[in-house]
């Protein structure tokens, strides 16, 4: 090999390596450095697209204020970005069981629309005939159950004839989407597929209609993290995700681990529909879960599969969504430069991953040391 | 005593509210929130904006004084946009979706000196609420209009010997099979059908009120299925596109699609939305209350028709519309008209009476007859449509949404 070196095949000009142990302080130094130059390329794609940023660029300082007054602007708004990130983390833990698990469960969007499905029919044809409370319990299991089952049939199919879970799980997703067209129809005779809120079913008001659904997700993280860390379902949960031979090889039913961690998944996504439907919105859209089971995934990816961390990655993407919506309004632009702007920064969040796991290599930098 | 104060002092509250509501603002103090349902990608909400941009300008509101909150899905946001708008000191808030309605109701109801206005709603004229308005605007004749272009252009193949199949073809694509759009398709049907009789329409709908792929695939197999023109009422860019493609006439809604179908676009009717924005904004500062349902018609320039393309349109087509205008103004003629021979029958049966579901409860019970005097009675119980009749030339290719 040396002697092709020497015969001059150019080595290329940057090379990998896998960089371990870097300090604590200095990965955030550099995840903090990229979100900074993220809202700086955006201020600069902003001032292109914005005609009122490029007459007066003294609004530039409005347009980052913008990020603070979407989420802390009122005690409203600091209330409405909480309870969005709780549902956001909601669904994020939910498929962080299968994630550590290699399983990737992109259904959660399906899944969670099931449970918020399952809860609303509950609330359609019960509603009003029984007590309230025990209305709300049913609610809340048809949920889980309806989440659960959802998220047990790839898991079946996997343990049982290993397909691609991926694929399963996704295409689960669209089947969801078409049973709440289904039901619409069913349940709005007028043929209008909109169902109007349900008087009954509320979530109980505690100090104001978010908090529970806030202390709920809370609970759930805590939860959560003790479950995937200290106990022995946790424990055989990482051991299939490393290695799924190594699994068998220590006495691991690897097969009822999926089945189970799937359920849990599932049921924990159909809890989450629970609260969309009972705690906020008494009615089903196809767009009820509005994507955020998708972007769940980013949640736990961006956090490691580590549940506390989540807290962090779910706040994040809820401030820079509902700064970019303050935008939109503050400088009445399309609704499509929130996305890009938002697109921007994950850009470089995501990015900087990268550069905290990886080193890079540049030839001439070695040729110097070669010299030295 | 107990009870009998906290009645007294609801009371007050109550006479308080209504005060407050008849109080002039100044026109400098007016806020208007609007709430849309998508951005201006779709022509729907684009309509609304570029409507509430014109009646700024025409009262000269300033920038600060409209707020426009884009993309607020039909839930427990549309009720979290609505508050924060209350919050930015809005004193006028509306919302364009059917849906946004209930949630929309319920904000009306903690903010009882704030006006909510809703379009395409339901509801006002039931719940009796001061502050909470329904509006829409009698597009049906519009459509009507629409029609009348439509017919002729038939006409014309007609008689260059260009028809697809035997008699006249009409295609349309629907969203759901909902009174709005049943009224709509009627209507424009109608209009055809007053200048070429023997026109049939075969109607498909998409489930959706914004789907550009299946809006469009939804037209592409009218077309196939041998349709000399077609029509929507879906809020994407899908049918107008498949019409271009195929070189097939299009009948547009909410807006002109000249641009993008210079070759097929005939004309296009939508509800001009401007007249109620000012409406709202001089009704507050005269402190005059606000109607519970209001209807935009031809005449408060709510219902509007682009100009004609006359690369694509039959010769004479906009002197046609305009003659026929006149007439359904002078109240000669009327859309659904029930007494002409053979107009509007119901299984080759005569429309004579009927039920329509005018109050919105949970069962959709019928409960206005809304037949009389020779014609069907639209948009005058309540602004949203409710004729929903099935008749006789419309085929509904798919009816299960």
């Amino acid at each position: 090999m040396a002697g092709t070196h020497a015969a001059g095949v150019r080595e290329p000009l940057v090379h990998l390596s896998r960089r371990t142990g870097m300090p604590f302080w200095k990965s955030w130094l550099i995840r903090l450095a990229a979100l900074a130059a993220g809202l700086l390329i955006c201020g600069a794609v902003a001032f292109i697209l914005i005609e009122k940023l490029r007459d007066d660029p003294g609004k530039l300082g409005d347009f980052y204020c913008a990020f603070i007054k979407g989420s802390f602007g009122t005690s409203r708004k600091v209330w409405k970005m909480l309870k969005n990130l709780a549902i956001l983390l909601s669904i994020s833990l939910a498929l962080t069981p299968a994630f550590r698990m290699r399983f990737w469960n992109i259904g959660a969007e399906g899944q969670t629309l099931v449970g918020v499905l399952g809860a609303i029919a509950v609330d359609f044809y019960l509603g009003g005939k029984i007590p309230e409370g025990l209305l709300i319990a049913l609610m809340f299991l048809a949920a889980l159950l309806c989440g659960g089952v959802w998220g047990l049939i790839p898991a079946v199919f996997k343990a049982k004839w290993n397909t691609n879970e991926t694929l399963f799980t996704l295409m689960m997703n669209y089947v969801a989407t078409f049973l709440v067209s289904y039901f619409l129809v069913i349940w709005v005779p007028s043929g209008s597929s909109s169902l109007a809120k349900l008087k009954y079913g509320k979530l109980p008001t505690l100090v104001n209609d978010y908090f529970l659904i806030v202390m709920i997700a809370l609970l759930l993280t805590i939860g959560l993290y003790i479950y995937l860390n200290y106990s022995k379902h946790g424990y055989e949960i990482s051991v299939v995700g490393e290695s799924v031979n190594t699994a068998k090889y220590v006495g691991i039913n690897v097969r009822r681990v999926i089945l189970r961690t799937m359920i849990l998944s599932g049921v924990l996504c159909g809890l989450t529909g629970f609260l969309i439907a009972s705690g906020l919105d008494r009615t089903i859209t196809t767009e009820s879960v509005g994507g955020q089971g998708f972007t769940a995934i980013m949640v736990s990816w961006l956090a490691n599969f580590n549940p506390l961390m989540m807290i962090l990655t779910s706040g994040l993407i809820q401030i820079l969504n509902q700064g970019a919506a303050q935008i939109s309004q503050d400088f009445n632009v399309s609704g499509a430069l929130p996305s890009v702007i938002v697109g921007i920064i994950l850009f470089f969040i995501i990015g900087s991953e990268f550069f905290i796991n990886y080193r890079l290599h540049f030839r001439h930098h070695k040729t110097r040391e070669a010299i030295r | 005593m107990k009870k009998i104060a906290a009645l007294l002092l609801s009371l007050i509250l109550c006479i308080g509210c209504v005060s407050v509501i008849a109080e002039p603002v100044a026109q400098e103090n007016i806020k208007l929130g609007v709430i849309l349902l998508h951005d201006e990608l779709s022509t729907y909400d684009l309509n609304f904006y570029n409507s509430v941009m014109e009646a700024a300008a025409n009262l000269g509101l300033s920038e600060d004084q409209v707020i426009v909150k884009r993309n607020i899905p039909e839930s427990e946001a549309c009720a979290e946009e609505a508050r924060d708008l209350v919050d930015e000191g809005c004193n006028i808030v509306f919302a364009d979706s059917f849906g946004h309605e209930s949630f929309l109701l319920e904000v009306a109801k903690e903010f009882p000196e704030v006006e909510f206005c809703h379009a395409t709603g339901t509801m006002a004229h039931t719940e009796n609420l001061p502050n909470f308005h329904n509006a829409f605007a009698s597009i049906y004749e519009g459509r009507y209009l629409a029609g009348i272009a439509a017919g002729m252009k038939l006409n014309e193949l007609k008689a260059a010997g260009k028809l697809k199949g035997e008699k006249p073809l009409m295609g349309y694509v629907g969203a759901f099979t909902y009174a709005e759009v049943i009224s709509g398709y009627t209507s424009f049907y109608l209009g055809a059908k007053a200048v070429c009789p023997d026109v049939e329409m075969k109607v498909q709908f998409t489930g959706s009120w914004y789907d550009e792929k299946e809006e469009k695939a939804a037209a592409e197999a009218l077309i196939a299925l041998g349709c000399d023109l077609i029509s929507q009422h879906a809020d994407s860019m899908g049918a107008p596109t498949a019409c271009e493609n195929a070189g097939i006439p299009n009948i547009s809604y909410n807006g002109s699609t000249l641009e993008s179908c210079p070759n097929t676009f005939i004309v296009s009717s939508r509800i001009n939305w401007a007249p109620y924005f000012e409406y709202l904004v001089r009704q507050k500062v005269a402190g005059e209350p606000i109607a519970t349902d209001w209807v935009g018609t031809i005449q408060t320039g709510s219902v509007v028709l682009t100009d004609v393309n006359t690369a694509a349109a039959a010769e004479g087509t906009a002197d046609a519309i305009a003659d026929v205008r006149d007439e359904l103004l002078a109240g000669v003629r009327h859309v659904f008209d029930t007494a002409a021979e053979g107009f509007i029958t119901v299984n080759g049966e005569a429309l004579t009476s009927y039920m329509a579901d005018v109050d919105t409860d949970e069962a959709f019970t019928a409960d206005t007859e809304a037949v009389s005097d020779g014609y069907f009675h639209e948009s005058e119980y309540r602004s949203a449509p409710y004729f929903n009749v099935a008749i006789d030339g419309i085929e509904l290719l798919n009816s299960k949404f």
